[in-house]
């Protein structure tokens, strides 16, 4: 799943990174905790949440998320846009909440990110 | 590796005599936004070195939620990343009210921090789990009143 192809589903606007929507997206981790998003998000990953702080954009860069997805409509400060900007890190926004979001990414076929192998 | 690129170095009294590079952050009270800064210039810094992803990925992990104790829970301190050739210390040292126990704050969700920390999506229980998960060697040595030394070390083997 590509990320333009996700814009399409989460009726998503793109809040920056219109350049990268050809970003192959693998998995998909939904949360408002950056602590466990640094814990258990794979590489290469979408995070997905209702926090619009600088954390988040931080956190996507250090896990190399392909892209960030804020739920309910939200949209962090022109600031932390131009930080994801200059990080290459496309920026969504969906008007949907959490869990639809996630239950729409997953019945088109996103999966989760694995704890460990055995999940 | 990245041997060859020592470049950026400088000589050390502190090391023993290996070539090494070494990244310094102030960390203020309150100072949010030098957890992330610092992450990031960390993680530029070493993927410039050559250093394998999840070497790359695992340090930055360390310095984000390390530095975020010491915003949290500390008045102030700094942070020091030292590369060596054959491995990273990432070391924090703070004043501030210290850790009574360290058993019981190195379990998972067990956490101190207060509610602003949290909306923020920090002070879930999460940090030094997560320090010790992303690190070969952890030490913590604390006095309450005091403050804390937090030493946290990745080897970097031909691997990563």
């Amino acid at each position: 799943m590509k990320l333009k192809d996700i814009i399409k589903v989460l009726d998503a606007e793109v809040l920056c990174g219109e350049h990268l929507l050809e970003r192959e997206v693998e998995t998909g981790f939904g949360c408002d905790l950056m602590s466990e998003m640094l814990a258990f998000a794979n590489s290469h990953t979408l995070l997905i949440t209702s926090l619009t702080n600088e954390h988040v954009i931080h956190t996507a860069e250090i896990m190399d998320a392909v892209g960030v997805v804020f739920v309910g409509g939200k949209r962090p400060a022109k600031e932390i846009i131009r930080k994801a900007e200059l990080n290459n890190i496309p920026l969504l926004s969906t008007p949907f909440l959490m869990f639809k979001c996630c239950g729409l990414l997953f019945v088109n076929g996103l999966k989760g990110c694995m704890r460990d192998a055995t999940q | 590796m990245y041997e060859g690129r020592y470049s950026m170095n400088r000589p050390d009294k502190e090391s023993e005599s290996k070539p090494q590079l070494k990244l310094e952050f102030k960390i203020g009270e309150k100072d949010f936004s030098v957890a992330g800064d610092a992450a990031s210039k960390v993680k530029k810094t070493l993927q410039q070195l050559g250093l394998k992803p999840e070497a790359v990925r695992n340090i930055a992990i360390i310095v984000y939620e390390a530095v975020m104790n010491v915003i949290i829970h500390a008045n102030y301190g700094q942070l020091k990343v030292i590369i060596v050739p054959d491995k990273v210390v990432v070391l924090t040292e703070d004043t501030g009210m210290g850790i009574p126990d360290i058993e019981l704050a190195m379990k998972e969700g067990y956490s101190t921090a207060p509610l602003e920390i949290r909306e923020m999506g920090f002070g879930a229980g999460m940090g030094l789990p997560n320090i010790k998960q992303c690190s070969h060697k952890l030490n913590i040595k604390s006095q309450v009143g005091v403050g804390t030394v937090l030493e946290a070390i990745v080897y970097l083997s031909s691997k990563n």
